[in-house]
């Protein structure tokens, strides 16, 4: 049985406000090196085989409810 | 003109717009729950504020497959009224009723305060009691309320007056300070091309009486109610 990853993220034309406040925790402990921190979501799901392709099937998932196609980009990969 | 609250698992504020609706404006109304597969006939739908399933993976995302917004989506294609306000609104964006998303604020955190709105457009079922570039005083409460939308929407929301309220300060001026949550162009609500269906994330159900601070939000639903008796002229 396959295992699924998606990995949710804003665009990058996006205000990511979440992130800009975990970066500037990251500057004030120190780590004055780190740049452009996004936050985003993983969402992980066995997939029973039903001979469909199961990259087209979470692609489908993805563009009707996981992600939203106006804030978000996602990518899927199949672990197993 | 016969109103209907719609309840999701999480609402909070539907007792608010049903005692708007019933004891304020004395009209019908009745609630309808989320699994409900018909709209009982009621002439405008009030998608109301707070939370929705959690409001898991994404405000309102969840909730736009619920059975009863498989009506509201029928009902709306067909022309009929339908406002959502704060949850409703994400909800409306999720179901592509309304271009583009509510996304976190921009300060990260919850505000809850009255607000100034500009009336934009008073053309619409839900404004036409409103004169154009009225101020109105209205509260909003929420974590994820910074509208945004690609450039090509945001053209078209502004050829087409779709954009129908506009946070902005006490005189009406479009300022950044007057903007709690960051949203573009300084939206607080907005209107699908035909004007049958709004979503705002200020809330006028808690501005009906002077005893809460403001009657402004009264406007909204006066209007809807003003459209209806236009039609049936």
């Amino acid at each position: 049985m396959p295992r699924v990853r998606v990995l949710v993220t804003l665009k990058p034309t996006l205000l990511d406000a979440q992130g800009r406040t975990v970066q500037e925790a990251l500057h004030a402990l120190g780590y004055g090196n780190v740049n452009q921190v996004r936050i985003g979501k993983v969402i992980e799901m066995d997939i029973a085989d039903e001979g469909q392709s199961v990259q087209a099937q979470v692609k489908e998932m993805c563009d009707r409810l996981l992600a939203n196609p106006v804030t978000e980009l996602y990518e899927i990969e199949v672990l197993e | 003109m016969r109103f209907g609250v719609v309840v999701f698992p999480g609402s909070n504020c539907d007792a608010d717009a049903y005692y708007a609706i019933r004891d304020v404006l004395q009209q019908p109304v009745e609630y309808i729950w989320h699994q409900d597969n018909d709209l009982h006939g009621v002439d405008c739908v009030i998608l109301p504020g707070g939370f929705s399933y959690g409001d898991y993976l994404r405000c309102g995302a969840i909730a736009r497959f619920s059975p009863v917004m498989q009506a509201v989506e029928e009902f709306a294609r067909q022309g009929g009224l339908v406002i959502g306000i704060c949850n409703g609104f994400q909800i409306l964006c999720e179901a592509h009723l309304l271009p583009g998303a509510l996304v976190r604020n921009e300060g990260l955190r919850f505000v809850c305060k009255h607000v100034y709105l500009r009336v934009e457009n008073t053309d619409t079922p839900f404004t036409n009691r409103c004169r154009r570039g009225e101020v109105l005083c209205i509260p909003i409460a929420h974590g994820e309320g910074r509208y945004v939308c690609d450039r090509e929407t945001l053209q078209e929301l502004q050829a087409n007056n779709q954009i129908i309220f506009r946070y902005c300060d006490s005189t009406g001026a479009l300022t950044r300070e007057s903007n709690p949550n960051g949203s573009l162009a300084n939206i607080a609500g907005i209107a699908n091309e035909r004007f049958n269906v709004m979503g705002m994330m200020p809330h006028p159900e808690r501005a009906c009486e002077a005893m809460l601070g403001s009657e402004d939000g009264l406007k909204i639903f006066q209007s809807i109610v003003h459209s209806a008796l236009a039609v049936a002229r």
